[in-house]
């Protein structure tokens, strides 16, 4: 029962279809607007966006192992209030302290849904509330102004080499995690879970810890986009980070991570994201063009449709591919 | 071979779930370099000593031996560092992962501490090649035949240098041709020294290719014999319990005087199929006839119910239902034209626990019972009443939570789900599974004062006697095929038996 193509090649076709539409919607803004591709902002955007590549990355991870944390984007704030806290110690104890505590939320999520085996997508629905609570009660409702007396906002605002210093570590944790996927043996197991996770474990490998890996990374991603976001904006933001699970999820799965997990890449989630990204800075430059003003919740709209586009898609895919697997 | 010590041996164990021996002094010895085929009914045990051995479940009390060591693996990670392989029947491996994958991960091999893909490709060829398969190990496993696949999962076992392959139903989904290609690479294993233990109810294939064979009943093993020493009819009556040639104890079921015969055909099929579980089926039932099916785990009686009721789609074959053609394209047009399905498994396919007694009776009933969406309440319980008494189902009352009534009365309840809808054919897939004595020929006897007011049933029974004795006639499935239909005197447990093992009378 040979298939001609078979689920890969089609998620291996949407990757080139999402590096495609980045190509020529950059071409497109560049031919459309001035100062589009000028220097400040294209790095205002990589500043800016490194903090959902960062949390769209730990996403992916957790996404291909058929799981979802929903709590990334809270605690991002978490991480943003607890950072800003410590600043004034200095930029390495704010920056330890803003990863350590989105760790913490990682391995806890990881913790309930191994030991207890609760539906990851349950599990991180509760921790994201009380990621989101514990961030307001921190910070006393408020926002966190961080230390001016420190380096702290360096992180968020210096830039290394004329290159925003956020956007480098979003690289650096890129071509790391594309290693981790392609070149080790818990990149393979993580895709194996999302293949058939009961299988795995038949076949002898450790599935709980590769989970635990997994969710592990996610919260330590969100928590360091949470001490970015702190940096870039000089404040501990409790109430930030609402939808950026939904945003990360989207540009995991536009960039041709099966949903279900089981197979995708890393690369192409940076491609979803910068694309989502985009949409958004494009529909900016189009009202700055002064002839129509489209209100900002549109770029809702096109990422929704996106998003569905491909999840369809994707559905019918694997639909088809389970009738014709033996 | 029994000389030299054994490669495996089991000695002793017992293991009990909630109180319920599955294992009662269990033996099983494996030779180094033998095929040992392990052969027993449902809940014969071999499931249970198979995952003991291979660390998914512990032992309450035995010893095992392994390459002469004592063994208790801890996982089944555990099991595999040890060189005990299992390759189940469904495949447990990563559709969509590559075949290198598949093959190798637990024991990558790394360059620069990366995976050093490359080499993992040519090794993974490598095994294969050995069983003279040629694919491309980079494709996701799910592009290839499941023989290939059952192949990938031998080549697994080797690459984790195995000395014990357990094999379980490893055939069940292969076609012919695919089982022949497998049965060489078991030919292959043991000459190179690698013990393979066959678990197959398919009888062929056990006398192709294994040495010695290890019979187990109720959770005991009840004989150990040379496959040449042992012959199929022997074979069969030991795995059920049966002598050889023993008069059948009249009345020892519930089913009492049997029918006079069918008027008129009901439900006849001619040539039906669905590979590879199911290659040709020929079959009648008339009405109020109670007619078998039996045969061997496997040999496709539950998978032939399942065409008949619309769950699945026969590639070929016809069915006609009184007198007309009927392809039941889902349950719901198999319902509609008359036709009830019992489900083997009571617990995952039958009732809903946390529901009452008369949710579960009018389950399949709801939409007729509806009037503009609302069911119509005072007609529910009347007929909830009515099968009360008529069954005979010992309840608090209609609205106690099924999950609270014994296993007889759950059956019960699951029979008038099916009787309120004035079925005309009932298939009862292991009617009295799991019940207990005094239940079961209760249940016996509704069966048959149901055939006697005209209803035609199906009835398919791992038990013997409970197809001579409760069957008006019988059909015998072996290997998909019903090899023999068995009536009046000839209806034997000696005759069902022999066409079993045979495949003929």
């Amino acid at each position: 029962m040979k298939v001609a193509v078979s689920a890969r090649d089609i998620v291996a076709f949407s990757r080139y279809g999402v590096v495609a539409a980045l190509v020529l919607l950059v071409a497109f803004g560049g031919w459309r607007y001035d100062h589009f591709l000028g220097a400040y902002n294209v790095l205002t955007f990589l500043r800016y966006n490194a903090m959902f590549a960062l949390v769209g990355l730990g996403m992916t991870f957790v996404i291909m192992t058929g799981g979802i944390d929903l709590s990334v984007g809270a605690v991002a704030a978490l991480g943003s209030v607890v950072s800003a806290l410590l600043s004034p110690f200095g930029l390495w104890p704010g920056v330890l302290a803003g990863a350590a505590a989105g760790l913490a939320v990682g391995l806890l999520n990881a913790g309930i849904i191994i030991r207890l085996n609760i539906l990851p997508f349950i599990v991180t629905l509760a921790t994201m509330l009380a990621a989101r609570g514990t961030a307001l009660l921190l910070a006393h409702n408020t926002s966190v102004a961080v230390s001016y007396d420190t380096n702290f906002m360096a992180i968020g605002q210096g830039d290394f080499l004329a290159f925003p210093i956020p956007a480098w570590i979003a690289l650096a944790a890129y071509v790391a995690g594309s290693l981790l996927l392609n070149f080790t043996a818990f990149g393979r197991v993580t895709l194996a879970i999302g293949g058939n996770e009961d299988a795995t474990r038949m076949m002898g490998l450790p599935v709980d810890r590769v989970k635990l890996g997994v969710y592990a990374m996610s919260g330590l991603a969100a928590g360091i986009a949470g001490v970015i976001l702190a940096a870039q904006f000089g404040a501990g933001q409790p109430i930030e980070g609402n939808g950026w699970e939904l945003f990360a999820i989207s540009a995991v799965v536009v960039g041709g991570t099966l949903l279900t997990g089981g197979e995708g890449a890393v690369g192409t989630t940076l491609a979803g994201v910068l694309l989502l990204g985009l949409i958004f800075n494009i529909l900016n430059f189009e009202n700055g063009l002064g002839w129509i003003s489209l209100s900002a919740y549109w770029q809702s709209v096109i990422r929704g449709a996106f998003l569905l586009l491909v999840v369809v898609t994707q559905a019918k895919l694997t639909a088809r591919d389970r009738k014709s697997a033996p | 071979m029994p000389d030299a010590p054994p490669l495996l041996a089991m000695h002793g164990i017992n293991k009990q779930f909630a109180g319920i021996a599955a294992l009662v002094d269990a033996e099983f010895a494996v030779a180094e370099g033998e095929v040992h085929a392990l052969v027993g009914q449902n809940g014969a045990g071999k499931s249970t000593l198979i995952k003991i051995l291979t660390g998914y479940y512990r032992r309450d009390s035995g010893d095992v031996t392994f390459a002469g060591r004592p063994f208790g693996a801890a996982s089944p990670l555990a099991s595999q560092r040890a060189g005990i392989s299992t390759i189940y029947q469904e495949i447990n491996l990563v559709g969509f992962r590559s075949v290198t994958e598949n093959i190798c991960l637990g024991r990558e091999t790394y360059r620069f501490g990366l995976l050093d893909w490359k080499r993992m490709h040519e090794e993974a060829a490598a095994l294969l090649a050995r069983f003279g398969i040629e694919i491309d190990v980079r494709r996701p496993l799910q592009d290839f035949s499941t023989a290939a696949q059952q192949m990938v999962a031998i080549a697994r076992a080797i690459g984790f240098a195995a000395r014990l392959v357990i094999m379980d139903e490893p055939t069940s989904s292969l076609s012919e041709r695919e089982t022949q290609v497998l049965l060489d690479v078991i030919r292959r294993l043991r000459a190179d020294g690698i013990s393979v233990v066959f678990v197959s109810h398919k009888l062929d294939e056990l006398y192709a290719v294994c040495d010695r064979v290890t019979i187990m009943r109720d959770g005991r093993t009840v004989r150990v014999a040379p496959m040449a020493e042992i012959s199929k009819l022997d074979l069969v009556a030991t795995m059920l319990g049966r002598d050889i040639g023993s008069v059948a104890r009249q009345g020892a079921t519930g089913f009492g005087a049997k029918g006079a015969g069918a008027a008129e055909t009901l439900l006849a099929v001619e040539a039906l199929a669905e590979a590879p579980r199911v290659r040709a089926v020929d079959l009648s039932v008339g009405k109020g006839e109670i007619v078998g099916l039996s045969g061997l785990l496997g040999s496709g009686r539950t998978e032939t119910a399942r065409m008949l009721f619309g769950v699945d789609a026969p590639d070929s074959g016809r069915i006609t239902l009184d007198g007309r053609g009927f392809t039941p394209r889902a349950p719901h047009d198999a319902i509609t034209a008359g036709v009830g399905y019992c489900t083997e498994d009571r617990k995952a396919e039958g009732i809903v626990p946390e529901m009452s007694v008369r949710e579960n009776l009018t389950l399949a009933l709801l939409p007729a019972l509806a009037r503009a969406g609302v069911v119509d309440e005072a007609a529910q319980a009347r007929i909830v009443e009515t099968f009360i008494t008529r069954l005979g189902i010992r309840c608090a009352g209609p609205d106690q939570p099924i999950r609270q009534l014994s296993g007889g009365n759950q059956q019960k309840v699951l029979l008038a789900r099916w009787l309120c809808m004035n079925p005309r054919l009932l298939i009862l897939d292991e009617p009295t599974r799991g019940i207990d004595v005094g239940a079961k020929a209760e249940i016996q006897a509704l069966i048959r004062e149901l055939a006697r007011d005209g209803l035609g049933v199906l009835m398919i029974s791992s038990e013997i006697e409970e197809i001579v004795e409760g069957a008006d006639r019988a059909y015998v499935m072996r290997d998909g095929r019903t090899v023999a239909a068995l009536d009046g005197d000839a209806l034997t447990e000696q005759n069902v038996m022999t066409a079993m093992a045979q495949g003929d009378v």
